[in-house]
């Protein structure tokens, strides 16, 4: 795609860490390949484990991954040199999760959000004093918050300190990680609407990365959805959400209650047995098939590639999705033969 | 019969550093023999406090006052031995975060069959095998295996199975679910519910969900109890609830989710109904409507003085707290 302010390819990470795993190595992220658009959201969406979290950590080099390459505007981040970073950063910023523990307590809120000024501009202080005040306005929040400690404000202020501060460089990509899941449902709609006016407003390119399905069908352009360290499926968010492919995929939609008890009780789809298994030792064939009502024999012994669902695309990961697709064309060969 | 569960006007005021904080200001609600009620809210609104109120598990110096009926005998007048014949047995509790409600120095058979023990007088080889049964009604896979493994080997799913196991132990009934699921991801939450809901239809039991969750509640509520700032705001049936809410906080919470009915039907550009500020934490008793700071609909009878729970319908037992309900219209879907 030229028009990819992004490009994952192939990432792998790989961690031993000291205890729990008995001296094996932990497959956090086993080839994931994705691309984010100029000025698109995508939303990157699996459970606990997933390894979603790590490529977001990759992308901003928090960790350097084992294998592939992070191409941002036409460079390898995985390739550039501790001293070069500081440029990129400038231009691909970070939320978290927990706006209680991912800001200063012995910092102001203009301190705060001044910060990335001083480290990345040679703005003279009248400006970053300027520029600190307008991140705050944009974020919905008023100037007698500037002179506040964190501990002094709401967990939604919170998160809007920690977009202010992530945005006040006006960066080209920002890396959000799980922004709204520490937050009551009022004070998370208003997070939400603002993400969705600030990338309209602003046109920064955005990669989401969250547990919850709603949020990201509300919020993304696209959606890519992993499992145990991989892309499962990916697409458009009405082709996802309308039309989901891959079993797990399936099974994440349908264990998702929608809050409506008429609709709720009416459904009814795949439901996955058991847990997921140990990213430690991986399945060999594909990665679901221990708790996959579809599974075969294939599906134990080959890791299945992804085949392109339509040309929008949506791709999927499944040896039965692949299936049908050759099943459905098989009866046009056949009308033509006769 | 009276029902399982009758609390009326339950008062609770807790201590931290600052002084005293009205955690549950005048609660009454009941739960019907087999009957799963939600008490919903979101963070700070007295739902885990009241739930905690119900088999005295507050701290000392916590003031509670109103009654508490479970099989209708006062729990707030029982002796500390009495109460403890009834936690565990008659009512049985699940935590949210399973890890810390089990002891980790004990096998989960261990402490299963400590339930049994207590409650149902099982010695041996007779705990073992009910332990047994009870690993597998909540669909713990490899039971005898299972049933020799420390909480730390296992899963968080499989903690809170069991949870819902020692719960069960007892043959409670009532079961108080306090955030069950909350710290599990989605499809192990939907196991985690479908098990709930096979147990109930099997033994009858009456559940007190509490949640912030309203999707769970829409997937296993029959009824629903919504607090706002320590105080029930309204109550309903659970359709009646999600196609008409009549409290502008009960509106405010479903119109603020991604995937509802009422968020969906705003045409254009999808938009999140927002509440502004946040929940109050109250020190002192109000003469207000707790929400009216936050409300677009509050007049100044609505700061004068604080509204009373009134039946309004649609539906039968449906009662909200507020001088200006929400049109009883029925949001299409």
């Amino acid at each position: 795609m030229s028009d990819a302010l992004l490009e994952v390819e192939r990432l792998v990470m790989q961690f031993r860490p000291r205890r729990g795993t008995g001296g094996g190595w932990v497959h956090a992220v086993r080839d994931v390949s994705f691309t984010v658009g100029k000025g698109e959201i995508l939303g990157l969406v699996g459970e606990t484990g997933s390894g979603k979290t790590t490529v977001g950590k990759c992308i901003v080099r928090l960790l350097n991954p084992t294998a592939g390459t992070v191409i941002f505007d036409g460079q390898d981040i995985t390739r550039v040199p501790r001293s070069k970073l500081r440029g990129l950063r400038a231009r691909i910023q970070m939320v978290f999760q927990d706006p209680y523990s991912s800001l200063d307590p012995r910092m102001t809120v203009a301190q705060i959000v001044a910060e990335p000024l001083q480290a990345h501009t040679a703005a003279s202080r009248g400006e970053t004093r300027a520029r600190a005040a307008k991140a705050i306005e944009r974020v919905g929040l008023s100037a007698p918050v500037l002179k506040r400690l964190p501990h002094e404000l709401s967990g939604g202020q919170r998160q809007r300190v920690g977009l202010a501060r992530a945005l006040v460089l006006e960066p080209e990509l920002l890396i959000a990680d799980e922004p709204v899941s520490a937050l009551d449902v009022s004070v998370r709609a208003g997070i939400l609407n603002l993400l969705a006016d600030l990338q309209r407003s602003m046109g920064f390119s955005c990669l989401f990365i969250t547990h919850d399905l709603s949020v990201a069908e509300f919020l993304c352009d696209r959606v890519a959805v992993m499992y145990l360290g991989e892309i499962v499926e990916v697409g458009t968010r009405e082709e996802l959400f309308a039309d989901p492919r891959h079993p797990y995929t399936q099974s994440l939609l349908a264990a998702a209650p929608v809050p409506d008890p008429v609709r709720q009780r009416e459904r009814s789809g795949v439901r996955l047995t058991g847990e997921p298994a140990s990213n430690v030792a991986p399945p060999l064939g594909c990665g679901l098939h221990p708790r996959c009502p579809l599974a075969d024999e294939r599906c134990v012994a080959e890791a299945p590639d992804f085949t392109t669902v339509s040309a929008s695309g949506h791709l999927a990961r499944c040896h039965r999705v692949q299936e049908q697709l050759v099943a459905a064309a098989v009866p046009h060969q056949d009308r033509d033969d006769h | 019969m009276p029902d399982i569960l009758e609390v009326e006007n339950l008062q609770v005021r807790l201590f931290d550093r600052t002084g005293p904080v009205l955690a549950v200001r005048g609660v009454s609600l009941s739960v019907g023999r087999g009957e799963v009620v939600a008490l919903v809210g979101e963070s700070g609104c007295g739902k885990s406090v009241t739930a905690l109120s119900l088999l005295r598990l507050l701290p000392r110096d916590a003031e509670v006052s109103g009654s508490i009926r479970v099989d209708g005998h006062n729990v707030l007048d029982l002796s500390p031995a009495q109460i403890r014949t009834i936690r565990g047995g008659d009512v049985a509790m699940v935590f949210q975060e399973p890890m810390t409600s089990l002891n980790p120095a004990f096998s989960v058979g261990n402490q299963i069959a400590e339930v049994l023990r207590l409650h149902q007088g099982l010695r041996g080889a007779e705990a073992s095998a009910r332990a047994l049964e009870l690993m597998r009604m909540v669909g713990i896979g490899d039971a005898e295996k299972r049933l020799r493994s420390f909480p730390h080997e296992l899963s968080g799913g499989m903690r809170q199975r069991v949870m819902i196991a020692m719960a069960l132990a007892g043959e409670p009934k009532l079961l108080i679910l306090d955030e069950p699921t909350t710290a599990l991801d989605v499809t192990t939450q939907a196991q985690i519910l479908d098990i709930v809901r096979d147990l109930r239809a099997r033994t009858g039991m009456a559940i007190l969900l509490i949640t912030h969750d309203l999707g769970v509640v829409a997937d296993i509520a029959d009824r629903v109890v919504v607090m706002y700032a320590g105080a029930k705001v309204e109550e309903a049936d659970v359709y009646d609830l999600f196609q008409a809410p009549r409290h502008p906080y009960s509106a405010g919470l479903l119109g603020a989710l991604p995937g509802s009915a009422l968020a969906q039907e705003q045409a254009g550009r999808p938009r999140l109904a927002e509440i502004p500020g946040m929940v109050p934490m109250l020190r002192a008793p109000l003469d207000s409507c707790a929400f009216a700071a936050r409300c677009q609909s509050a007049t100044d009878e609505c700061r004068a003085q604080a509204p009373l729970l009134e039946q309004v319908g649609p539906g039968a037992g449906h009662a909200v707290a507020c001088f200006h309900p929400e049109p009883a219209t029925t949001v299409s879907v």
